[in-house]
């Protein structure tokens, strides 16, 4: 898919430089301004990610690995836990990312609008990007307490019981996807605004000469137009939930019990514990639903760009 | 912003709407915010209530030394490795990233659409763990700051080579001709003429990537275990068993760590605005 | 090309500066060497809980005023399962402290001690160390590690005050401590705190219980290793998951147990705000630090099982303090100094001085201070009858799974019933077991 994304604008460029650029005698753009990118990331990623795909198939120790097929994998599947895992995943990237979406955009057409204090908006929305995760979790992980918690403080004082967020089994994951959406909208906001502020002026005048309200103009102009932004925001996001963890581990490490547990957490479960061949089949099983999840959305969300 | 003032033209609303939206931001974005830092300066009996309360008392100075002084200095320490470990992996990402933004937008062959994948993976790819520690291992480098630097620079690359390659395209091509035409070679022709033409991409980068950094818990814990080695994320999360009823001082650590991505934030708001749309958006 | 040059000199400044980042910023502050310059420096790694460092500084700093020419610096590692990958991975990649303290029995067992520890089955102290203890730290023929404390108990400590004024009496089975429960419940206590905000202080009903699982099958640690015994299939083990499940299924835990952390159950226990607490004795100096009153109030009980005639402690060894075969020469013979001081009553003294002890010490002529917590004292008369005191399991088969504590938290909070939590636990095992290799697995 990356060839079909890129391909369309080295061909475009082809025409004005080709000149200089055929003459295999001298080029000015050498190779070997690739080799230290290329030695670095070669053998600290792309050696690791191919030894995975072998080791995911062994007992592992570091030092001595046994062959044992897909017994890893069987295990992987075979436990309620992991499985919950799995799914925990999806969930958490499906909520985060679409609240994000959702959220990001309504934020962006309110901060891009004639409001006060939209300076101070802007920043108060985007600095959680920038605090650490770990800081948030434990910051939230204090503010969503059962009993003394400020969140159920509050919610007493309107006379709502609220419930145990990371405590009870059934709100533990969505609440750490509620503080991740907090910590992360302000990015997707971000990004909208961009799309939105560089929407051509005359888009909006004409729609306004021809009488269309506020939601009209949202409805047939600026929501279209923000498409590339939609796109950015689901990637990046649905790539950061898959493999969210941080703020996972610092709120509940994938408890109580194994209900809050996502898949990177379990990898790191199973590294703790020491099952290293166990615990890179997990991320075998990672980078896998990962691209089956955002290659063909990548691939579905530029094609329907093109076709625009 | 003036496409947006045509969105909501109606300005009666705006008032209304206003207000909402900053008591809104308030208890949603500020409430939080200041918990820590109300927690951060109080008495140790008074914070463990975890109430969102005026200080009885304010130990400020008390609280930041009991800190800075826990476990031998250790987030002293952590500070300076935390400080190490970003300025000089940026510096590495920021100069390696450009360098092949720069060939790979300019020169053509039939390996691009391969590099262009290779580098779109690393995006999308999360990380072998354990495979990694064992690569290190053979290196010597499992459990050393360079070993980290190394790994930062390895998964931060395929970012920050999607932005510069976007940005160089912007660059027009007679300034490299003209460059080659007074006799620059390759090195000469990047670093003199193309490299501070990136200068606003560049900020963002350093921006991104040393927030980004600076915060990264999951590296630090997996490739830079120990205490003489930990970074600020790991104090944290180690104090956090240590502070178990001292939720003052674990306050006052996490306001700490906030400082640096604060002052950032501060200092180049508007760049990161300007670079992150530019760059996210067409990248 | 005059240029060329000038940037080999920026590619050269900046693998300087890579460099130089390979030294990260070390230690500052208090622990730097005060020792002359001929001194011997070694390192000690422990656990950097409050009460293993405030021990472990003791320790150091009474073996150097009677130790001149060493200097022991103290570096500090965190528990749990974190801990323990620690100490693989360093003894592993030959980067391990001169010395450091680990966890006997099936821990001890997992970081191969024949091939990366120094035995010192041949020091002269070695008769003066508790044969139960040895046991745990000894692989082959060879022996390997010093006591590093006392023993502790996993055992139910409970309120007096509550007792005496609802007037109750120590529980020997299940049926009587349940009885009493009730009773404690309608006075409007909470009969059995839990904090699973720490998840670890979950499994105790468990663990603690196999004293009286091996009351009824003796041979059950034996048949656990070889993969013939499982708690699921095993009336007795699976007990203990009951129990965890009784007491939730009965509303006897604190209300707020889910998200109450370790320092949480203290409080209530030490304030008869909860009457009994399902824990090892290792926290009785974290409670007493806080609550003095604790010392006094503070009891102690064995799990109780179904038979009252059978019923007895199960007991948890100290650490152990271990050389690892990467420390050589004069290191060695230092860290082989600070073992036999750890191993004397010079070095019991010196644990006393630095918090209230957890238990009775492993090491011979060494006794507990007459003002030792009540808690404490209660674990004597266990440890002094025949038959009334078991070592845990986790001490007599190297088979411990790592999730038995997230299991435990569901078993108590009703997501998973007694049953299903035993067989989950066991397929938790398979995976420990099979990656030591064992046989039958």
């Amino acid at each position: 898919m990356s060839a079909t994304s890129v391909r369309p604008r080295a061909q475009a460029e082809a025409s004005p430089a080709a000149p200089p650029a055929k003459g295999k005698v001298y080029s000015p753009y050498s190779n070997w301004f690739y080799l230290p990118s290329a030695v670095i990331y070669g053998v600290l990623f792309v050696v690791p990610t191919f030894a995975s795909l072998y080791f995911s198939l062994t007992r592992w120790s570091l030092f001595e690995s046994k062959f044992i097929g897909l017994e890893n994998f069987r295990l992987f599947f075979q436990e309620p836990q992991l499985v919950k895992g799995f799914t925990n995943t999806l969930i958490f990237a499906v909520i985060t990312s679409g609240s994000k979406v959702v959220l990001g955009l309504l934020l962006a057409v309110l901060l891009t609008s004639q409001i006060i204090g939209r300076g101070y908006l802007r920043s108060v929305v985007f600095f959680p990007v920038l605090v650490s995760t770990i800081g948030v979790g434990l910051t939230f992980t204090v503010l969503m307490n059962p009993e003394r918690g400020l969140i159920n403080g509050a919610l007493e004082v309107i006379g709502i019981n609220g419930p145990g967020w990371l405590t009870d089994p059934k709100w533990a994951l969505l609440s750490v996807a509620l503080v991740d959406v907090w910590k992360g909208v302000g990015l997707a906001t971000l990004i909208y605004i961009a799309g939105i502020v560089s929407i051509p002026r005359e888009y909006m005048e004409a729609a306004r000469v021809d009488g269309a309200g506020s939601w009209e103009t949202f409805r047939r102009i600026v929501l279209p137009l923000s498409r590339p932004a939609t796109v950015t925001v689901i990637i990046l996001s649905l790539i950061g939930g898959l493999r969210s963890f941080d703020l996972i581990w610092a709120m509940t490490r994938g408890g109580p019990g194994f209900t809050s547990d996502v898949i990177a957490s379990v990898i790191y479960k199973q590294y703790q514990a020491g099952f290293y061949g166990l615990s890179t089949a997990g991320n075998v099983v990672l980078f896998v639903v990962v691209t089956a999840v955002v290659l063909p959305l990548f691939w579905y969300l530029n094609r329907k760009e093109v076709d625009m | 912003m003036s496409t947006a003032e045509l969105v909501n033209h109606r300005p009666g609303r705006s008032y209304l709407l206003s207000a909402v939206a900053i008591l809104a931001s308030i208890v949603v974005f500020v409430v939080p915010f200041v918990f820590i830092v109300l927690t951060a300066v109080k008495d140790r009996q008074q914070a463990a209530l975890l109430d969102f309360s005026w200080p009885h008392q304010f130990q400020f100075v008390e609280n930041f030394v009991a800190v800075i002084e826990a476990r031998d200095y250790m987030l002293v320490i952590a500070f300076i490795n935390s400080t190490v470990l970003t300025v000089v992996s940026v510096t590495g990402m920021v100069v390696l990233a450009a360098m092949v933004g720069f060939v790979l937008q300019r020169r053509r062959s039939r390996w691009n659409p391969f590099i262009n994948f290779i580098v779109l993976s690393g995006l999308i790819i999360p990380p072998a763990v354990v495979p990694t520690i064992w690569v290190l291992q053979g290196l010597q480098l499992f459990r050393t700051m360079t070993g980290l630097i190394l790994i930062e620079i390895a998964f931060g690359l395929s970012f920050c080579i999607l932005l510069f390659r976007a940005f160089v395209a912007t660059i027009p091509r007679e300034l490299d001709e003209a460059a080659v035409i007074d006799g620059a070679g390759p090195l000469r022709l990047f670093f003199r003429v193309i490299f501070p033409l990136l200068r606003s991409v560049i900020v963002t980068v350093v921006v991104v990537q040393s927030v980004n950094v600076f915060n990264d818990f999951v590296n630090p814990l997996y490739f830079l275990p120990g205490d003489q080695n930990a970074t600020v994320q790991l104090t944290l999360f180690n104090f956090q068993s240590q502070f178990t009823t001292q939720y003052n001082l674990l306050f006052m650590n996490i306001l700490l760590i906030t400082i640096p991505p604060l002052v950032m934030f501060l200092f180049f708001n508007r760049q990161i605005v300007a670079g992150m749309t530019s760059g996210a958006v067409k990248g | 090309m005059t240029f060329r040059r000038r940037t080999s000199g920026l590619a050269l400044a900046a693998a300087c500066s890579l460099a130089l980042t390979a030294c990260s910023a070390g230690s500052l502050g208090s622990s730097d060497d005060a020792g002359g310059s001929s001194s011997v420096t070694i390192t000690y790694l422990a656990g950097n809980q409050e009460q293993d460092v405030k021990e472990a500084q003791q320790l150091i700093r009474d073996f150097m005023a009677k130790t001149p020419g060493v200097t022991v610096k103290l570096e500090s590692r965190p528990g749990g399962t974190e801990g323990d990958n620690i100490v693989k991975t360093r003894l592993s990649t030959g980067d391990m402290t001169d010395v450091f303290s680990y966890n006997t029995g099936s821990l001890f067992q997992a970081i191969a001690p024949q091939k990366n520890l120094v035995p010192i089955s041949d020091q002269p102290y070695i008769g003066d160390i508790d044969e139960n203890f040895k046991k745990t730290v000894t692989a082959g023929d060879q022996v390997y590690g010093v006591p590093a404390g006392g023993f502790m108990g996993g055992a139910v400590l409970y309120n007096i005050p509550v007792y005496t004024k609802l007037g109750l009496k120590v529980p020997k089975t299940w049926a009587e401590f349940m009885a009493n429960n009730a009773k404690i419940k309608a006075a409007g206590v909470a009969p059995v705190i839990q904090t699973y905000g720490e998840t670890w202080t979950s499994q105790l009903f468990v663990l603690g219980d196999f004293h009286n699982v091996a009351a009824v099958e003796s041979d059950f640690a034996d048949r656990y290793t070889k993969n013939q015994a499982k708690y699921a299939t095993s009336p007795a083990a699976k007990k203990g998951f009951e129990h965890t499940q009784q007491v939730h299924d009965a509303g006897y835990q604190n209300s707020d147990f889910a998200s109450a952390k370790l320092p949480d159950g203290l409080r209530m226990l030490a304030q008869g705000k909860g009457a009994h607490y399902p824990i090892l004795t290792g926290v009785v100096n974290d409670m007493i630090d806080t609550y003095p009153n604790g010392a006094r109030d503070v009891g102690l009980f064995a799990l109780p099982g179904d038979d009252a005639s059978t019923n007895g402690l199960t007991v948890w060894t100290p650490n152990g303090v271990y050389v690892p075969n990467t420390t050589t020469g004069d290191k060695l013979e230092a860290a082989k100094k600070f073992l036999a001081f750890i191993a004397s009553p010079d070095g019991c003294k010196s644990l006393a001085t630095a918090g209230v002890p957890t238990g009775p010490y492993a090491v011979k002529g060494c006794e507990l201070p007459a003002d030792v917590p009540q808690a404490i004292k209660d674990m004597q008369p266990y440890l002094d009858k025949p038959g009334g005191s078991s070592l845990a399991l986790e001490f007599l088969s190297p088979v411990k799974g790592p999730s038995l504590e997230q299991i435990t938290v569901e078993v108590g909070s009703g997501i998973r019933k007694a049953q299903d939590g035993a067989a989950r636990y066991d397929e938790d095992v398979k995976k420990q077991a099979q990656q030591l290799g064992l046989a039958g697995w």
